[in-house]
Parts: C-alpha cells; structure tokens; sequence
C-alpha cells in the first residue's frame, strides 16, 4: 500500500510560511512601489498557492497524468489572462504626434 | 460478444460473489487495485477544480480588464474595505486548510477519533470565516453605503468606478462565501461517513478529495485578499 503520509512537521511548516507570507504581502501594500505593488501581491499569491498545491494537496506525491494535467490547465489560464490583457492594454495607444513618423503621416492629406 | 443466455444474470451474480471475496467492499470492480481507484478519483478532483479555475479565471480576467480601465475607482474602493479583517480571514481560512490536511492525515493513519476531530475544527474554522465576513464586513458595508443597489451612495467623481468595484468585490466574495458552504455540507455528510468508521488506510478517497476542494477554496481566497483589500494601498 503506497499511501504517502506528509508529517504533521510539514504541514506546520507549510502554515507557518503561508502567515509569514500573508504578513509579507500586507507589508509591502504599505509601501508605496507603484505599479509594483500589484506585481509583488501577486507573485506572493503564485507562491502561496504553490504551497498549497503541492504541500497540501498532495501534489508532490501525484502521479505524471495527474500533475501533467494540471499543469495543462493552469497554461490555459495563463493563456487567458495573457491574450485578454494583449488585447484590452493596447487598444487606444494614440499615434505619435512628433518625431520622424509625423511628416511621413501628415504628407498625403495636401 | 458471447450470446447471453438464459441463466446469464445469476452467472454474473455468482462472478460478483466471487470478485467480493477476493477484494474490500470499498474497491469497485472496474479497478485494478485501489492504487488506481485512487488514483482515478484524484484525477477527476482535479478536472473538476480545473473547470472551477477557469470559472473563477474568467472573473479575475474581467477583474483585470477593469482595474485597468478604471484604475483610481478600483484604488479609491479598495481603501473603503477593512484590510485588518480581511487578513484575519486569511488567517482563518488558512488555519482551516491546516486542520483539513490534518484530516486526511488521520484518515490516512485510521485514526477515527482525530478524523472527526479535525473535520469539526475545520467546520468551526469555515463558519468563523464566514461569521467574520457578514457580521463584521458586509454588515459594516451595509451600513456605509457600499452596496450596489442596496442603498449605495459614494460621492466624488470617481463614484460610479468605486460602484463597479463593489460589483466585483460582492460579486467574487459572494461566489467564494458560496463555494464555502457547499464545502461545509459536503464535511457533514464526511462527518457522518466517519462516525460510521468508513474511512481507514485502505479508503480515504472522501476524505482527500474534499480536502482538494478545500484547499482550492483556499487558494480562491489567498488571490481575492490582495486583489480586493490592497490594490488601493495601506500608505
């Protein structure tokens, strides 16, 4: 019978990190780093929640399908966000008004 | 295909007697052994949580798109929300995650007594959680006029964007709040299934598996709090 039982020491340890870093995440939104502060809330929330998903759900000990699998799914997502935020971030970019590009552009409407 | 005679059900009866003698009752006939029942039902867990991923991906998508668009509302509504709560609720929602990976522990180990145990700190964590989010948040957000279509009212320019946010934030704590009690019932229902000693080393597949409902719950959480607490700042 191949059951992995994951030691209470782990599990603690696992919890312990995931305080830590919720108190981590709170510190850093004190701190003003502008568009870095989404970056760095999320990147805590990515590690967090590998913790989770490896320490707690067992991942570490799942078969290649299953983790296979998984990994397909979170690439769908990362697909979805990405192609969403391509989308949406670049949609009303105004043309340049000066520089070399604006003689070029402003020449055929004489 | 063999022509199935008359006597054929009383055949596949005495098949099914004999396959019984040979296997536990908790491995179903169409598995090999329980390494692949298990195996199997972890497997379908995670195509389940897999579609919820992209349930809750296609929110926090739309979420993005938005604070994008409207970045000050999201930043000036963010700030109207208790961030002191919402990270107690973290902590909360955590410690519950604990007690749940304990659970499967003790079931993994046949240990009935500590299995009920660890489920009742679970449920006490889960209600406390969500204790904690009516009475002192969305109570709190009733009464200051945070709640879209319920009395809202927030001036200044950026009022309507700030109204989009706590569409969001009602909306996406709503659905997480919801996705909790579903998993509180499912404890009941592993609560009885324990008291009856159903779950011991050879069959704990109820017990893993609502842990991984658990923890993606969990995980829903552990991106809502920043997203919806912080964004604004605490400078």
């Amino acid at each position: 019978m191949s059951v992995h039982v994951t030691s209470v020491r782990v599990y603690i340890t696992i919890f312990l990190c995931l305080m830590v870093l919720t108190a981590t995440t709170v510190f850093v939104a004190t701190v003003d780093l502008g568009a870095f502060n989404t970056l760095v809330a999320i990147t805590i929330a990515v590690i967090k929640m590998l913790l989770v998903v490896i320490f707690f759900m067992h991942v570490r000990h799942a078969s290649a399908l299953t983790r296979v699998m998984i990994a397909a799914g979170f690439i769908w997502l990362l697909l979805l966000m990405a192609f969403t935020l391509a989308d949406t971030g670049t949609r009303n970019i105004p043309p340049q008004p000066e520089g070399w590009g604006a003689a070029t552009l402003a020449e055929p409407q004489k | 295909m063999a022509r199935r005679g008359p006597d054929w059900r009383a055949r596949m009866t005495d098949a099914g007697a004999a396959h019984q003698a040979e296997h536990p009752s908790y491995l179903a006939h169409h598995f090999s052994d329980i390494e692949q029942q298990n195996e199997s039902g972890t497997l379908g867990m995670w195509l389940f949580l897999l579609t919820e991923i992209m349930f809750f991906g296609g929110l926090f998508a739309t979420y993005a798109i938005y604070r994008l668009k409207y970045f000050e509302g999201f930043h000036l509504g963010s700030r109207h929300l208790n961030y002191k709560i919402g990270a107690l609720n973290t902590a909360v929602l955590i410690g519950s995650s604990l007690t749940m990976a304990l659970a499967v522990r003790a079931a993994q180990l046949s240990k009935r007594k500590a299995i009920i145990g660890f489920i009742v700190l679970t449920m006490i964590l889960g209600i406390a959680f969500i204790g904690i989010k009516l009475n002192f948040e969305w109570a709190a957000d009733y009464h200051e006029g945070l709640i879209p279509w319920m009395g809202f009212h927030v001036e200044g320019p950026y009022a309507s964007a700030i109204r989009l946010f706590f569409c969001f934030y009602f909306f996406m704590t709503g659905l997480h709040a919801l996705h909790m009690v579903i998993g509180l019932g499912i404890m009941c229902v592993l609560l009885r299934m324990a008291s009856k000693g159903r779950f011991d080393t050879g069959y704990f597949a109820p017990v893993e598996v609502t842990g991984l409902y658990w923890h993606f719950v969990d995980i829903v959480w552990i991106f809502l709090f920043p997203l919806l607490y912080l964004v604004g700042g605490l400078y």
